[in-house]
């Protein structure tokens, strides 16, 4: 059946079969392939994307249930040229070993700071309960959300500065 | 993992819904499908065609109707949990992580009636009625009469939950919980709720075929008695390989007495 997706500001249109999944959809019919798929049993979060602005996990969702939404993946929040700041984060704090579960814990990360723009440490980690990461012990990861949540706090008075 | 083919289609309105499913016996209702999906994905469930009720915007949100909340059966976790309801905005806490809580709805989890799931024991609690709208109307189902067994709630073929009625007259509750590591379920979950009318409701979850009252905790708290212990007897309780029914019967004493404490 025919789904229509608006996927990072664009709109797409595929004849799809209803069992095919959220993930699978972003990851082959629009070979967006930064989106992962980890544990594939909704555990891991590796696959998280936001749904109309909340975060979910795209292993679990059919693609025709977002016939209609807005989906934005680790993609379409920054460029190699202009990283969001959680990207940029990631990289200063060495937030990541392998990488895999990064977009996850970004896309988990944006939402967290959304809501809560100075989270305390305990906050970050009770939000990404829901993402795994088999590598950093997690430590960094936390760094990685502070040092994002500080610069977009201080984005405008930094940008001033400079 | 993909899931077994299956049919698909959407319903806009309770009315659409009742309707496909008179015309469909083969229709299965999806909300959220954080409990469906995976079972799907797992072929432990091979449904032949999906009705989509999450565009059924008369069963979202919470309402507030003299001394009752009227909560849509496609309320999220994540709403439920940011509301101003006696006793669920904690158990919402508890559910999943935030991505199941943006997806997950608590009529979804109700109507499922995991053994395993919070939801039940604070519904036992709080002594919730359920809205429930089939092809000859609407009938309401108390609580104590929800959880008909493993997996097995009150809504029947053909029928709809649409909305759950939770009594705003709740002067002090609390749900204490063991949950597993990995999947975040309830290994044994406990609550417990003081009425304005000075009764005293409690039910544990988790450790049986379902939810169940603990009339030996309510008597307890009504005659300010401490929790006693030995509340269920293990022989009543399911063991797996992560927890015994001996060890589950032992947690619902300790869940108990936490739970008393809070309750003040």
């Amino acid at each position: 059946m025919n789904v229509t997706v608006n996927v990072n500001g664009k709109s797409y249109t595929r004849d799809v079969e209803p069992r095919t999944l959220l993930v699978h959809f972003i990851r082959e019919e629009l070979a967006l392939t930064g989106t992962h798929v980890g544990c594939d049993t909704s555990q891991c979060g590796a696959c998280t994307v936001h749904l109309n602005g909340d975060a979910v996990k795209s292993c679990t969702l059919l693609a025709v249930q977002a016939d209609g939404m807005n989906v934005t993946t680790i993609e379409g929040i920054g460029t190699v040229a202009d990283l969001h700041p959680l990207q940029t984060g990631f990289w200063e704090e060495h937030g990541l070993q392998c990488g895999f579960c990064t977009p996850g814990m970004i896309m988990s990360s944006a939402e967290l700071l959304k809501h809560t723009p100075n989270p305390t440490e305990d906050q970050i980690r009770h939000h990404l309960e829901g993402n795994y990461c088999r590598c950093t012990g997690y430590h960094n990861i936390v760094r990685a959300v502070q040092h994002a949540a500080s610069a977009m706090q201080g984005g405008a008075t930094q940008a001033a500065d400079d | 993992m993909y899931p077994a083919s299956f049919e698909y289609q959407k319903a806009d309105s309770v009315d659409q819904a009742i309707a496909a499913l008179a015309a469909n016996p083969d229709l299965k209702l999806i909300a959220g499908g954080h409990s469906l999906l995976p079972a799907m994905k797992l072929r432990l469930a091979q449904p032949p065609a999906l009705l989509d009720i999450w565009g059924v915007q008369e069963m979202k949100g919470i309402t507030r109707e003299g001394d009752w909340y009227v909560v849509g059966a496609m309320t999220t976790h994540a709403e439920v949990l940011r509301s101003d309801l006696p006793l669920f905005p904690e158990v919402a806490g508890w559910v999943g992580d935030p991505m199941v809580r943006n997806r997950g709805t608590i009529g979804g989890s109700l109507a499922h009636a995991d053994p395993s799931a919070d939801y039940p024991a604070a519904a036992l609690a709080l002594g919730v009625e359920f809205v429930i709208r089939g092809p000859s109307g609407e009938r309401t189902v108390h609580a104590d009469d929800m959880f008909v067994g493993m997996f097995e709630s009150a809504v029947r073929a053909g029928e709809l939950l649409t909305h759950i009625r939770v009594p705003a007259t709740i002067q002090a509750s609390a749900y204490e919980k063991f949950r597993h590591p990995a999947s975040h379920y309830a290994i044994v979950g406990l609550a417990v709720a003081r009425h304005a009318s000075g009764e005293v409701r409690a039910a544990y979850t988790g450790a049986a075929e379902r939810a169940h009252r603990l009339p030996a905790l309510e008597d307890a708290v009504k005659r300010g008695a401490p929790a006693p212990t030995g509340l269920v007897e293990s022989g009543d309780l399911l063991g797996d390989r992560f927890a015994s029914a001996e060890y589950r019967a032992h947690l619902v004493d300790i869940l108990a007495a936490r739970a008393l404490a809070r309750l003040g």
